[in-house]
């Protein structure tokens, strides 16, 4: 079982979270036509490298938090709170977090 | 072996034991009994069953798997692929390794009639029938006798016997942290974890046999002093926790290391988790068996078998005796035996190309053929060829083994990620000396890097007291080259064998499946069932590998090796599943349930009342008396804060904005997709306060959804930031639907402070007051039933008291408890749907006949655009209320709705196509006839169609789409009714008693003997008061505990940082008033929302004391409890036997203490979950509930 590095609560084991899909931002549901909509709903990146992720630390802080993640190796880089302005920064590789994996 | 011969040698003797050797592992001073087939042998503790029956003159062991060759001793060990044995009702028991215990019956698997005369041994005559790939040819055509078939494959199988009596045992888990784990006990794994304990970190150091020691343990007197010193170092060594008869089974990502425990007192196996700071392996070798002919028939057997049933269980492995050697442990296996009084007829020196051809014989071996020419009468053939390196937990962590000619093995390879290293065999050769000193640098490395990491996660955790430490600044410690020595490449020999001893699978089976074209490793692999069997690969992946690239004409190297995957040995089922957590939840009224004889349904994880003996009976109270029904699982979350319409508007597709104080309205939540997702009431309490209610089987799901807008698009930090605070309390109330034309009288008989009157108070509003003596009730005025109805929403712990009190006073009323299967036909009859059972994962809003509840008007609101888009082209499919021409039928839920008619009698659409399906139906004991909801295609769905219900008997019925989804009242006026009659004055209903989860009736089992390390005392009634603001302003600095710490204020109540802006604060059972205006008055902030929410009822609480208590939590709990990251004062959330639990650490007088804090309804099964887990340490219950924190 990997680890996540909750941005509260420190590494857990990933079951403690539910993953809630790539980061998708919500369109204007006001202008949004039927095909944006649907992407929004539907469409994802499902990249073979690093996405960006939610998760909620249901088991835990119960923070929505934000993952980037890379989906070859799981490696996780430091997370993001939710709600604070904070890009997730992908170029970082300075991995300070336990368990992060390493580069692989 | 016959009946007659039983009886003539009831026992047999010891004819093979030799004299006290210095590194035996038998207490001589003590001797066992067991029977082997029914006949007696004696043993001593410490042998294996293979030694004691070895020692007693036995060979043959089983049948092989497909020719039922006999088969003997080849390795000796836990790897032994023909030791496989029954004991007692336990199947496939490596035999090797298992010690014997007094009084077991052990028995041959795979043999019919017996070990010796074994009629399958007939398939070595029909070989042609089970060549390679036979699982694929010959069972093929016709299908109609794959069952048959079936039967002949089992019979094949090794299988030994279950009996579906077996008790089960208690199959254990815990979690472990160790800094360092060493996979390996061995000379170079005991060196390690030395170095790596005295680096200072904790280590586990695990080890597959039942003692520390390796190859050191069947060595002569120089290993054995070695032994010694390290044995006895590694016991000296605190920080060294030892697991012997345990395997680290696989490594997965993140250094996730599971590990099997055997042989603990009262449990079979414990699995434990690991999470691994460094993992070092250090497995050692594992000797690889030669291929010739005749290599399977007992005696052969390998030199470091020999020498571990010379050197640890003194037994004469043979008479006379050739030796194969192409190295050391075969020389030492030549001396040994010598030693031993065996006459050793022959050396055969692979070194200087001597060979051996064949061993004659069938049930033994007879004579041994070499290459140059001569015939050497023999029992015993000692084969010392070479090793294979297990790179298991190597290729699990990323490495690709390598090669390597000249050493004749494979390499680990390049690969390993930084928390991965290796010490001892598998990392090279040399002295014992030179291997000592590698792992010692690996350990002291190991530990290095695993201090950094530590320092990692406790600078990540804020549990930690104080800052983080300084980062710690050790060097990297240099690790010496380790060499691979030269050893002769021998696989085959001039005659073809056994590759694979398991599945029976020779080295001419190899070259006939190259030649039908399975020249790839993994296509062999799978083709042949080569390293498919018990022995997973270890003994037969080289001589596999090699044979192919013979059969190939290739290099060892050019043809690669296949890939070992988890697990390294099988473990049990038990052991993977472990102890098993299923929480249930239960409501404070579940004793008057079992008290009044209720079947139980399990929903979810509640366990409610289903009905109460008849729940026709049950229908009739309600639309005629009066009923009660315990409906406390259903959803309920307390809103606070002034954006509350803002959230309820953007969730609901209905409008929430001008919602009064004192009224409740339904609503209906959409997710994204406009699919229906939840529904409820929710009701006003205050300005700033409401109560939402959801389904049951909702709470969780739609709370979440309620954080999830309110911490992202909503954030306090977003351009939209509303202020609402939500906190469930589903458990903090017990909820009882009073409902029924009677059931004003009655309330009106408990309740005081609210005018129940329907001008007072009419359908759909909510009102506070004193239920049966309970102050601080809610009561909603709704009906799902269709009856008059109230809900009352009671603090938990006087949910019983209320229960019992509706029961008593409305005896005369005619009241009845009701249960959830009198309530889904009441809400059936009334035509209500349920969300999940009469919409599915594609009903939209309009399709469940939502349509005047959608408002589309609204600027925004979840699901919206969806909904607009079904709104301007229709749903595909509508929700109906459906009645079967013959209401005698009813038919069962999911059946099919195929064909359709208009009133005319005219078919519409085809015949045959499903057009929709019955979602709900029952026998509505009000109307006399069956009543459904169905789902219909949008075309058949307008009242008075004629559709045909296929039943699954095959019958075609007639049914007519409703006027309505209701079937009784659908105007509706029942619930409205005012009898007129006198409401009133309340009753005495006695002095309520709070309950606590544990002790929903007063009560605890008294366990209390005092002799425990664990003390589990019901800290229930303590006040528990939930207080909200932004984790980082001025109300966090005047509570002055952060996130992940609780410390005791100036007035002595305690207070948890239990998460993000969120504190608990845990008083005295007396101060609950004093304690919430207190924390009012606190969190009164200019410019900061904050929130105080009571929810002394709504928790369970108890408190684990005594010096095991962390040593029980790691059986249910995954977190590191360990001294530096969850010190005193901690507070974290996590899973506690798969509860979510808040742990709060809190010693006293030096003592390890935990509190455990969970919702309400979990709090009896997470007590017992702990009683389960501390059961091993001794554990005493205190008799009486905490009172003061
Ligand atoms: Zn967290």
């Amino acid at each position: 079982m990997i680890q996540l590095p909750c941005p509260w609560c420190g590494p857990r084991n990933v079951a403690e979270f539910r993953y809630s899909g790539e980061v998708t931002p919500r369109p204007d549901p006001a202008t949004a036509t039927p095909e944006q909509w649907r992407d929004y709903l539907y469409i994802r990146r499902n990249p073979s490298g690093w996405v960006d992720e939610t998760w909620y630390h249901g088991t835990g802080c119960r923070r929505f938090i934000r993952v980037s993640r890379h989906t070859v190796s799981n490696e996780a880089r430091p997370a993001v709170r939710t709600g604070t302005t904070a890009p997730v920064d992908v170029t970082s590789t300075d991995s300070g977090a336990p368990d992060a994996g390493g580069a692989r | 072996m016959t009946d007659q011969s039983v009886r003539a040698h009831p026992t047999a003797t010891s004819s093979h034991r030799l004299q006290a050797q210095p590194g035996e592992v038998i207490d001589r001073t003590r001797s066992l009994r067991f029977t082997w087939n029914g006949r007696t042998f004696p043993a001593h503790p410490g042998d294996s069953i293979v030694s004691a029956l070895a020692a007693g003159g036995e060979r043959i062991f089983s049948r092989s798997f497909k020719y039922h060759r006999p088969r003997g001793i080849l390795s000796a060990d836990y790897h032994d692929p023909g030791t496989i044995l029954q004991v007692d009702d336990e199947p496939n028991v490596r035999a090797a390794h298992r010690p014997v215990t007094d009084g077991i019956a052990v028995s041959s698997q795979n043999t019919w009639p017996s070990l010796r005369y074994d009629v399958k041994a007939a398939n070595q005559l029909v070989g042609r029938f089970l060549a390679p790939g036979f699982y694929y040819k010959t069972f093929i055509k016709p299908e109609r006798l794959w069952p048959a078939y079936e039967k002949v494959l089992a019979r094949f199988a090794h299988a030994g016997r279950i009996s579906p009596d077996t008790p089960h045992g208690y199959y254990d888990k815990r979690y472990a942290h160790p800094d360092v784990l060493v996979a390996g006990g061995g000379p170079a794994g005991m060196s390690a974890a030395l170095a790596a304990a005295r680096a200072g970190a904790g280590v586990l150091l695990v080890e597959e046999e039942h003692q520390l020691g390796g190859h050191l343990r069947r060595g002569g007197p120089d290993e054995l002093a070695v032994l010694a010193e390290l044995r006895a170092a590694v016991a000296a060594e605190p920080g060294i926790e030892v697991l012997t008869n345990s395997v680290a089974l696989a490594r997965y990502d993140d250094n996730w290391v599971p590990v099997v425990q055997r042989g603990l007192p009262g449990i079979p196996e414990r699995l434990v988790k690991a999470r691994v700071g460094t993992l070092v392996v250090a497995p050692g070798l594992i000797e690889r068996p030669y291929v010739f002919a005749g290599n399977d028939v007992p005696g052969v057997m390998l030199s470091t078998a020999v020498r571990r049933l010379i050197n640890l269980y003194a037994v004469r492995p043979g008479e006379r005796a050739v030796v194969l050697t192409a190295n050391a442990e075969g020389d030492a296996a030549a001396q040994d035996l010598r030693r031993a009084g065996v006459d050793v007829a022959a050396v055969v020196d692979a070194r200087r190309g001597e060979d051996v051809v064949r061993v004659h014989g069938r049930s033994g071996v007879r004579a041994v053929e070499l290459a140059d020419g001569r015939k050497i009468e023999a029992d015993l053939l000692v084969t010392a060829t070479g090793w294979t390196a297990p790179t298991s937990l190597l290729n699990q962590s990323g490495a690709r083994p390598v090669y390597l000619p000249r050493a004749a093995r494979f390499t680990p390879g390049d690969g390993l990620p930084d928390e991965v290293m290796v010490a001892g065999g598998i990392a090279g050769d040399g002295d014992l000396d030179r291997l000592r000193t590698h792992a010692e640098a690996v350990g002291a490395e190991a530990a290095r890097r695993a201090v950094v990491r530590r320092h990692a996660k406790l600078t990540a955790v804020p549990t930690r007291a104080g800052e983080a430490p300084a980062a710690p600044d050790g060097q990297p410690v240099a690790i010496p080259e380790l060499g691979f020595d030269a050893h002769p490449e021998l696989f085959r020999g001039r005659t073809h064998g056994m590759v694979d001893f398991s599945e029976d699978v020779s080295s001419k089976d190899i070259h006939s499946a190259v030649r039908e074209g399975y020249d790839s490793v993994e296509l062999l692999k799978r083709y042949t069932t080569v390293t498919m069997g018990p022995a997973q690969g270890k003994l037969e992946t080289v001589n596999a590998v090699a044979v192919l690239a013979e059969a190939t004409g290739s290099t060892i190297a050019e043809t690669g090796t296949t890939v070992w995957r988890p697990m390294y040995t099988p473990p049990t089922l038990g052991a993977l599943a472990g102890r098993i957590f299923e929480p249930v939840r239960h409501s404070p009224m579940q004793p008057a349930h079992d008290r009044l004889g209720a079947a139980p349904l399990v929903a979810g994880q509640w366990i409610r009342p289903d009905h109460y003996g008849d729940p026709a009976a049950e229908v009739r109270a309600v639309r005629e008396a009066v009923g009660i029904i315990d409906v406390t699982p259903i959803g309920k979350l307390d809103l606070r804060g002034p954006d509350i319409p803002e959230l309820l508007n953007l969730l609901y597709v209905n409008k929430w904005s001008k919602l009064e104080i004192g009224r409740v309205r339904y609503g209906v939540m959409c997710a994204e997709d406009g699919v229906v997702f939840d529904d409820g009431v929710t009701g006003r309490l205050a300005d700033d306060h409401y109560l939402m209610s959801t389904t049951s089987s909702g709470a969780g799901a739609v709370w979440e959804w309620v954080e999830n807008w309110l911490q992202t698009e909503h954030s306090p930090e977003s351009a939209t930031p509303w202020k609402v605070h939500v906190t469930p309390v589903t458990t903090a109330y017990a909820s009882i639907n009073v409902a029924g034309p009677r059931s004003r009288e009655l309330m009106g008989r408990l309740v005081s402070g609210v005018d129940l009157s329907d001008e007072a108070f009419g359908y759909m509003n909510v009102r506070t007051g004193r239920v049966a003596g309970v102050d601080d009730c809610v009561l909603w005025r709704i009906g799902f039933t269709g009856e008059l109805s109230y809900e009352v929403h009671v603090p938990a712990g006087y949910g019983l008291h209320v229960w019992e009190a509706l029961l008593e006073h409305g005896r005369d009323l005619g009241v009845r408890p009701f249960g959830v299967e009198a309530q889904r036909i009441l809400r059936l009859e009334k035509g209500h749907f349920i969300v999940g059972q009469d919409t599915d994962g594609l009903t939209k809003a309009y399709g469940a006949g939502l349509d005047p509840l959608v408002k589309l008007d609204k600027p925004d609101f979840v699901g919206k655009p969806e909904l607009a888009w079904q709104h301007e082209h229709g749903a595909p499919s509508r929700l109906v209320g459906l009645q079967l021409v013959d209401g005698a039928v009813v038919p069962p839920e999911a059946s099919q709705i195929v064909a359709a008619r208009s009133d005319s009698g005219a078919y519409i659409g085809s015949g045959s196509a499903i057009r929709g399906r019955v979602t709900s139906s029952r026998m509505s004991p009000t109307l006399n006839r069956s009543v459904c909801l169905a789902q219909l295609d949008a075309d058949l769905a307008e009242p008075g169609t004629t559709v045909t219900v296929r039943l699954p008997d095959g019958r075609h019925l007639p049914a007519r789409v409703t006027e309505h989804h209701a079937h009784v009242d659908p105007a509706g006026e029942r619930l409205r009714a005012d009898a007129g009659v006198q409401v009133g004055p309340a009753r005495d209903c006695g002095t309520p008693a709070a309950r606590t989860a544990l002790a929903p009736t007063g009560e605890l089992p008294a366990t209390v003997d005092g002799s425990g390390s664990l003390r589990i005392t019901d800290a229930g009634p303590l006040a528990k008061v939930l207080v909200r603001a932004p984790h980082d302003g001025a109300i966090a600095a005047a509570i002055g505990v952060r996130f992940g710490r609780a410390a005791r204020d100036a007035d002595g109540a305690l207070v948890v940082g239990s998460g993000p802006g969120e504190w608990l604060v845990l008083g005295g059972a007396d101060g609950r008033d004093e304690l919430v205006a207190r924390l009012e008055r606190l969190t009164d902030q200019p410019g900061e929302f904050a929130s105080v929410v009571d929810l002394t009822h709504g928790r369970a609480l108890l408190r684990l004391h005594g010096a095991a208590t962390a040593a029980a939590l790691a059986k249910v709990c995954a977190i590191d409890l360990s001294d530096d990251v969850t010190p005193n004062g901690a507070a974290l959330r996590t899973s506690v036997a798969k509860v979510v639990t808040d742990v709060v650490r809190d010693d006293a007088d030096g003592v390890p203490g935990y509190l455990l804090h969970c919702e309400r309804s979990s709090g009896r099964y997470l007590f017992d979950a702990l009683l389960d887990a501390g059961a091993e340490f001794g554990m005493d219950l205190d008799a009486h509930p905490m009172t003061t924190s």
